[in-house]
């Protein structure tokens, strides 16, 4: 068990470092450097200008030395700019160049600086990811037992009526992608049109002050295309146990259909959606993109978006590293969960 | 002329008596639902002379009546669809004009359900679906917007005005408003009213069908050709080409795919080429497999081959090398008459391509590994048939149930991924009618006139919804074999 989670991290940190590296290297090709030197500078900026601005900013430097300085394995750059200037990577504000650490990389704890907030990348990352967990705890606690429900529900009498109005529902809730159901819900409960207006169309508020009135719509937005998927996960899974031999002998012996459900079926059936609930998080981190986009309100969506269309590379690498850390983690969980879940699995 | 109202003449009786419909039905549920609850779920009753007898009772009214309701309903809703071909030209209100507009899409869907139900048994798989309600349902909706597109796309019909033409005083007017004389289109209305630039909404939503329609299920086929061209061997052979593989889509699946788009479908990106590389390998795929495809069926009889492969590959590398190339992009070596197209939204289609292709190489490598240890493998192993003879003509057929069931919900999947895209604005002009981009533009707007954003909201829902229930249907009767 120890060695696979040890080879599962292994390939986790492997996989984080390619990933940042092709980010790295995306947002570093010379027409988006030269956007970048244009957004700082002025946009008349002529072509030596911007080839000054981006060597005197350690931006020419080959792509594996400034990929190693931001990682934090190669010391950070001193250079002495054609204005006279010493700049150095790791004197970021006035810091005097002899005083500054010879290393300054991501492995030294700095995310470096974002060039559209002009603020720390590190605790920009860090304000935005507190909100968006706000926002992703309400939608799981509004998703999971939903979905399971659902599923439950349906997947206790398959071909039932119930069975059937309830998949579709949840087909329903997966044909529905976040931009749709979210531009839906504003329309119809936001505004006075159809004369339900009982929620707020924006979440800006909620960043401070979140309420029922000015929360609800995003947190169902989002949950809402999670859970049919999660419902029928849960309810292939029902159904599937509701076949097993030891429900028909418990039919046989008499005892009653909530009892089957509730003590023979549902701790069975809760394995795969187990799994299923972990491996939607890189899909719910697509919704919070679109949905706070659509609500407005500042999250680590809204960041992805700002930072990747401003080419603000230290800050969109921040954001990458998040996205992939959760993503590999949830991964890991749900891999490490179901043997725990399944006692008939064994990984040596 | 007046503005139309939304039902017109047809609402007076149709109306009231659907709501009437309608609310029946929802009490005849509940009461049902409710005394449900209280007894035993039986659905047959045996007799003491032995037959067999249906539900008697209240239950058993009941569920009689709902079957009527539910008939009504249909009914009733179809009359909607039916009477106003026959009424004049603005006493059915805007839905009375809208069902007119789309006459040739309903008598394409008539003529499609006729000709498929009278021949079911011969047509296979495709003939099965017409025994299951869901997939039916999701057929509607899918050929209903296939047709749209065509009917638009092809023959220039349904559409009532240009959908880039814009017409003064008509900003954000309210459906089924007047046009000025002098700038009418086909009919003097704005059906569905104007959007933030005063274009008819209408028209837009029908035109933007083409987009899809045209790009949806052309990307995922190309993601298909990647993906089971890279996942057959990598499940095969296994191995050290596996786990390369492996990693590598595994890698593209950790990234969020909204950040992907944004660093992939930006301007700058695409001057430095890098969406034309792709491209270039990407759409190679097709090419290899069909190759490999035919060379593996008459490998054995070389001159037949010969005559099939080369001109099949002739007439692709051509198209290949007319879809890669296009004039002003790094890739531009074709002479102008060789070029036979360019893609104009080139960068838009390979970034959905290649968000889509690990996830197909890992329903197929997955497929694969389970299919490599059966018997006909090893029997065809030991007649000595060739790897990729065993990979194409053996373990692929005997996949192809849920590849298909996958490939429906796959293009309903790269129609909300386009629709992203246009939402955010990348990759697609902000004149482009397509409906992510459409409804990016009404959202802004969103709490002051909600018009310019449902209509696209419900035509995206409507397609992904009929192709999600297609693959339903489509599952529930491949299993049935």
């Amino acid at each position: 068990m120890v060695s696979f989670i040890l080879r599962r991290l292994g390939i986790m940190v492997l996989t984080a470092l390619c990933l940042t590296f092709i980010v790295f290297w995306l947002t570093n090709l010379f027409p988006n450097l030269e956007k970048l030197a244009k957004t700082q500078g002025n946009f008349r900026m002529s072509d030596e200008a911007v080839l000054t601005y981006l060597g005197n900013n350690g931006y020419l430097q080959p792509l594996p030395v400034k990929y190693g300085q931001w990682l934090g394995v190669l010391p950070g750059y001193v250079i002495a700019g054609t204005d006279g200037e010493m700049r150095a990577r790791c004197a970021a504000g006035g810091q005097d160049i002899a005083d500054a650490a010879r290393f300054c990389g991501i492995l030294q704890g700095n995310w470096g600086y974002s060039t559209v907030f002009r603020d720390d990348a590190g605790s920009i990352i860090a304000t935005r990811l507190g909100l968006t967990g706000k926002l992703m705890f309400w939608v799981m606690l509004l998703m999971v037992p939903g979905a399971l429900i659902i599923g439950v529900m349906a997947g206790m009498n398959e071909g039932s009526r119930t069975d059937r109005s309830l998949s579709t529902v949840s087909i329903l809730s997966t044909a529905t992608p976040e931009y749709v159901s979210g531009v839906v819900f504003i329309a119809v409960f936001g505004t006075a049109t159809f004369g339900m207006q009982w929620f707020k169309g924006t979440a800006t508020a909620a960043m401070d002050d979140a309420n029922f009135e000015n929360f609800f719509l995003p947190v169902l937005t989002i949950a809402l295309y999670g859970m049919g998927y999660i419902a029928r996960m849960t309810r292939a899974s029902m159904t599937e146990v509701m076949t097993a031999q030891y429900i028909r002998t418990a039919r046989l012996k008499g005892v009653a259909f909530s009892q089957i459900v509730l003590r023979h079926a549902l701790r069975n059936a809760l394995i795969a959606p187990f799994t299923v609930i972990m491996l939607q998080f890189p899909f719910l981190l697509n919704g919070v993109v679109i949905v706070e986009t659509l609500f407005n309100y500042k999250g680590f969506g809204w960041t992805l978006v700002q930072a990747a269309s401003n080419n603000d590379i230290e800050l969109l690498l921040g954001v990458s590293i998040v996205s992939v850390f959760v993503v590999l983690t949830t991964q890991l969980i749900s891999d490490i969960g179901y043997v725990f879940l399944n006692p008939r699995i064994r990984i040596a | 002329m007046d503005p139309l109202t939304w039902t017109g003449g047809l609402g007076a009786f149709l109306n009231p008596a659907l709501a009437i419909t309608a609310a029946l039905c929802g009490i005849v549920l509940v009461v049902q639902t409710g005394l449900r609850m209280g007894s035993a779920a039986v659905t047959l009753q045996s007799n003491p002379d032995g037959t067999l007898q249906g539900r008697g009772g209240v239950l058993g009214a009941l569920d009689t009546a709902l079957i009527y309701l539910v008939w009504a309903l249909v009914a009733l809703l179809l009359a909607y669809i039916v009477v106003p071909l026959v009424m004049p030209y603005g006493s059915a209100g805007i839905l009375g004009e809208i069902t007119r507009r789309l006459l040739p899409v309903w008598i394409a869907l008539v003529a499609t359900f006729a000709l498929s139900i009278r021949f079911k048994r011969r047509l296979g798989l495709y003939g099965k679906l017409f025994d299951s309600t869901v997939g039916m349902i999701g057929f509607v909706l899918v050929m209903f917007w296939v047709y749209v597109a065509a009917f638009v796309g092809v023959f220039d019909m349904i559409v009532t005005h240009d959908y880039l033409s814009q017409v003064s005083g008509l900003k954000n007017a309210l459906p089924g408003v007047m046009v000025p004389d002098g700038t009418q289109g086909v009919i003097p209305h704005y059906l569905l009213g104007g959007d933030n630039l005063a274009r008819d909404i209408f028209s837009r939503v029908m035109a933007g069908s083409v987009f899809v329609i045209a790009i949806a299920p052309l990307a995922t086929i190309f993601a298909f050709m990647v993906g089971i061209t890279l996942g057959l061997p990598a499940g095969y052979y296994g191995g050290k080409f596996d786990t390369a593989l492996s990693f590598a889509a595994n890698l593209i699946l950790a990234f969020p795919v909204i950040l992907l788009f944004y660093l992939l479908v930006t301007p700058e990106i695409v001057q430095t080429g890098i969406p034309s590389y792709m491209a270039a390998f990407l759409f190679a795929f097709p090419l290899i497999f069909i190759g490999v495809l035919i060379n593996t069926r008459y490998y054995t009889q070389p001159a037949k081959r010969n005559a099939i492969i080369l001109p099949v590959l002739g007439i692709l590398g051509w198209l290949y090398l007319s879809a890669i190339n296009a004039s002003g992009t790094v890739i531009d070596f074709l002479p102008a008459w060789a070029d036979l197209f360019d893609i104009s939204v080139l960068v838009v289609f390979v970034s959905v391509v290649f968000v889509n292709a690990p996830t197909v190489f890992r329903i197929v490598r997955g497929l694969t590994l389970d299919l490599r240890t059966r018997d006909y493998v090893a029997a065809a192993q030991t007649r000595g048939e060739g790897a990729w003879y065993i990979m194409l003509w053996e373990i692929l057929p005997n996949a192809r149930g849920p590849l298909i069931v996958d490939f429906c919900l796959r293009i309903g999947y790269t129609t909300i991924l386009l629709g992203t895209l246009g939402f955010f604005g990348l990759g697609l002009s902000s004149e482009s009618p397509d409906w992510g981009t459409t409804i990016n533009e009404g959202r802004k707007l969103l709490l002051i006139y909600i018009h310019p954003a449902l209509p696209p909201a419900m035509a995206l829902l409507s397609l992904v919804l009929g192709l999600n229930l297609l693959a339903d249907g489509l599952r529930e009767e491949s299993l049935k074999d």
